[in-house]
């Protein structure tokens, strides 16, 4: 075993990669050492990896229903069967927020996975194509770079109507900006490269160049700054959420959970301020972990 | 040879003595153009409605002839560009329409509610510079000390935290348990209306008035609602701080002043903190209109009738007319601190040129 895991660790840093997928395993490896030498930044990767297995494994997890409603237990405080207390129908507080880990995962895969095309495609058409092109895409880029997000997000959910999938669609729309403004600078760096000249005299068209060799190019940069982004995305899912505008109840959505609160704050702290600090630890984490993998991908911190 | 041709293109020609009034003529044209777009997204936005604005009005049992009547006299029957131009004609005359609710022009509406929000934004940037200033430069100083992860810490902690829940938790512990501060609007009940309304400012109206009591029941209004919000732009202004100072603090010139003998508090404040300066300006005018986000959020917990509860009550009854408005007000005032912000470092930082 033991001599399994030097080999491993000889083949991963070598000097000489011998295949490309080689030096891939290998920067891969290196960012991750560098990543696992900051404690806070696998702090929040370990919550993230706890949020994840309750959100997989709620029903099994969770003591009570998070919609069953006993109206003879309302507005209990902590005790030794409901760990998080009641609200104001007699609810579980604690299976309530452990449910509502998965929506909020669920609102921050889909805004990622929707915003991460979006972004590269606009982004690398402008860097590449450049001339009138480029500066119509950045123009609008510019636009919605220049609000703040939460404001873009509510007159968008206020004009589709309030709902979580409209929330969605608003946080996405918000979000897409500084991956294509990403995007765009790595392909303006590209575009004069060796091997996409290369690619161009043998005759490939432009979109063949753009979508099969500069939009992968700028895929990992990508992925870091959308994890980079996440924590603003839980934050605005939960500021859309208290303002009754995300998820709808009886949904266990966090900031709409701390909306609720808010109406019994003076006799029930607990209502409110449980889920509330769930959505500090978790966006607390993806900041963590933003943070750690940064510095981690860019040496020249230390 | 696309790339040969477009550095030619690029290459500054020479001896153009008007160079400096074309660019300023370029930024100009782009900055219109960005209005324009933003004028053109507030307008679809507007549109976007999935339920018949007509049927909002007169709801869903009105007859045929009601229903025609209400739409041409919201103009709905008029083609989309036609729409658009009066939209665009109307916001050049200051005219953002009426609220759904009490049918008052939305302007006044704004300049009625705005002076709170302005009132708030202030004390709060004070307290966010002051505190976060600081606390960024001795971040940079101590780089990689305890005090640097703490400064850093609080940073993130400042970036993670939900405002609004920050708000309702210090409500319940200063207003509900302890009593230091005062509860929810601008000042208590019994205060209201006391002082002359003459700046739209209470602290300072009542200053004007010299009615102490006044005074003090509205900074204990304040006080909490500025501290929450300043506290998520202690994090953003002190995380940016320290590295504009880690920049400056790693350059030859430090060296040599210190190198000199220079005083080591000396070499912080009147070498590297001077040549800081503009960015931090702009730093700071960018997170003051980033309170008009924070806004929203915080004067809803605590009841502070400003900008963004005025904001957030048409946005929860779908009054699209406001929405609009306050979209575009924002916006632009985002718009404008970007240009100011270019401007200001045009000005004072020769390199820029």
């Amino acid at each position: 075993m033991n001599s399994d895991s030097k080999r491993l660790t000889a083949w991963l840093t070598t000097q000489e990669p011998t295949s490309a997928t080689h030096a891939a395993f290998q920067n891969v490896w290196h960012v991750w050492s560098r990543f696992a030498s900051n404690p806070l930044g696998i702090a929040g990767l370990v919550i993230i990896l706890v949020l994840v297995f309750v959100a997989i494994f709620v029903p099994w997890l969770a003591p009570y229903s998070p919609f069953e409603q006993n109206l003879r237990e309302t507005l209990l405080a902590p005790n030794a069967q409901h760990l998080f207390g009641t609200d104001e129908l007699g609810r579980d507080i604690l299976s309530r927020i452990l449910w509502g880990s998965r929506i909020t995962l669920s609102i921050v895969l889909i805004v990622s996975v929707i915003v991460a095309p979006i972004g590269l495609i606009v982004g690398c058409l402008a860097g590449y194509f450049g001339g009138w092109l480029d500066t119509i895409l950045m123009r609008v880029t510019e636009l919605f770079l220049s609000f703040p997000s939460l404001i873009l997000a509510l007159a968008f959910v206020a004009a589709l109507g309030p709902s979580l999938n409209n929330a969605i669609i608003a946080i996405a729309l918000t979000q897409w900006p500084p991956i294509a403004r990403l995007a765009r600078a790595e392909s303006l760096s590209l575009r004069g490269r060796d091997h996409i000249s290369a690619v161009r005299l043998m005759g490939a068209s432009s979109l063949r160049i753009v979508l099969g060799h500069i939009a992968p190019l700028c895929i990992p940069s990508v992925i870091v700054r959308i994890t980079l982004n996440m924590a603003g995305i839980i934050l605005t899912a939960a500021g859309l959420g208290f303002l009754g505008l995300g998820a709808q109840p009886p949904s266990p959505e966090w900031g709409a959970m701390v909306s609720t609160g808010r109406r019994f704050m003076l006799d029930s702290w607990w209502v409110g301020t449980m889920p509330g600090l769930s959505i500090l630890v978790v966006s607390l984490a993806f900041n963590l972990v933003g943070d750690a993998l940064r510095d981690a991908l860019d040496p020249r911190q230390e | 040879m696309v790339n040969q041709v477009e550095t030619v293109a690029r290459t500054p020609r020479r001896r153009s003595g008007l160079r400096k009034y074309r660019r300023f003529g370029g930024s100009l044209l782009s900055v219109l153009t960005t209005l324009f777009l933003l004028v053109l997204l507030t307008f679809v936005i507007g549109r976007l409605m999935p339920v018949d604005p007509v049927i909002a009005v007169v709801g869903p049992d009105a007859d045929r002839a009601t229903y025609l009547k209400v739409k041409q006299e919201l103009g709905l029957d008029l083609p989309v560009l036609q729409q658009f131009w009066i939209f665009f004609k109307n916001l050049l005359h200051g005219d953002f329409g009426t609220t759904l609710l009490t049918g008052r022009p939305v302007m006044e509406d704004i300049a009625r509610v705005l002076p709170a929000t302005v009132e708030l934004a202030t004390v709060t940037i004070i307290l966010g510079a002051g505190i976060g200033i600081p606390l960024g430069v001795y971040a940079a100083v101590n780089r990689g000390r305890f005090a640097d992860h703490a400064v850093r810490l609080i940073a993130l902690l400042g970036h993670s935290t939900p405002i609004f829940w920050i708000g309702m938790v210090g409500l319940m512990l200063f207003y509900a348990k302890l009593g230091w501060v005062g509860g929810s609007g601008r000042i208590d009940l019994f205060y209201e209306d006391i002082v002359p309304n003459v700046t739209g400012f209470l602290l300072i109206d009542a200053l004007l008035a010299w009615d102490t009591d006044v005074f003090w029941s509205a900074v204990s209004h304040i006080i909490l609602p500025a501290s929450v919000l300043a506290y998520a732009s202690i994090a953003y202004i002190s995380r940016i701080t320290r590295s504009f100072m880690l920049e400056q603090l790693s350059q030859e010139y430090v060296i040599t002043a210190r190198a000199k003998g220079v005083p080591r508090n000396s070499v912080i404040w009147h070498h590297a903190f001077k040549n800081i300066r503009v960015q931090l300006v702009t730093v700071v005018a960018l997170s003051y209109g980033g309170m008009l986000e924070g806004a929203v959020l915080i004067e809803t917990v605590f009841g502070w009738p400003g900008f963004g509860q005025y904001l957030t009550n048409a946005l929860v009854i779908g009054d699209m007319n406001v929405v609009v408005a306050c979209t575009l007000i924002i916006g632009c005032v985002f718009i404008a601190l970007n240009v100011i912000s270019d401007l200001l470092y045009k000005f004072f930082d020769p390199r820029i040129q």
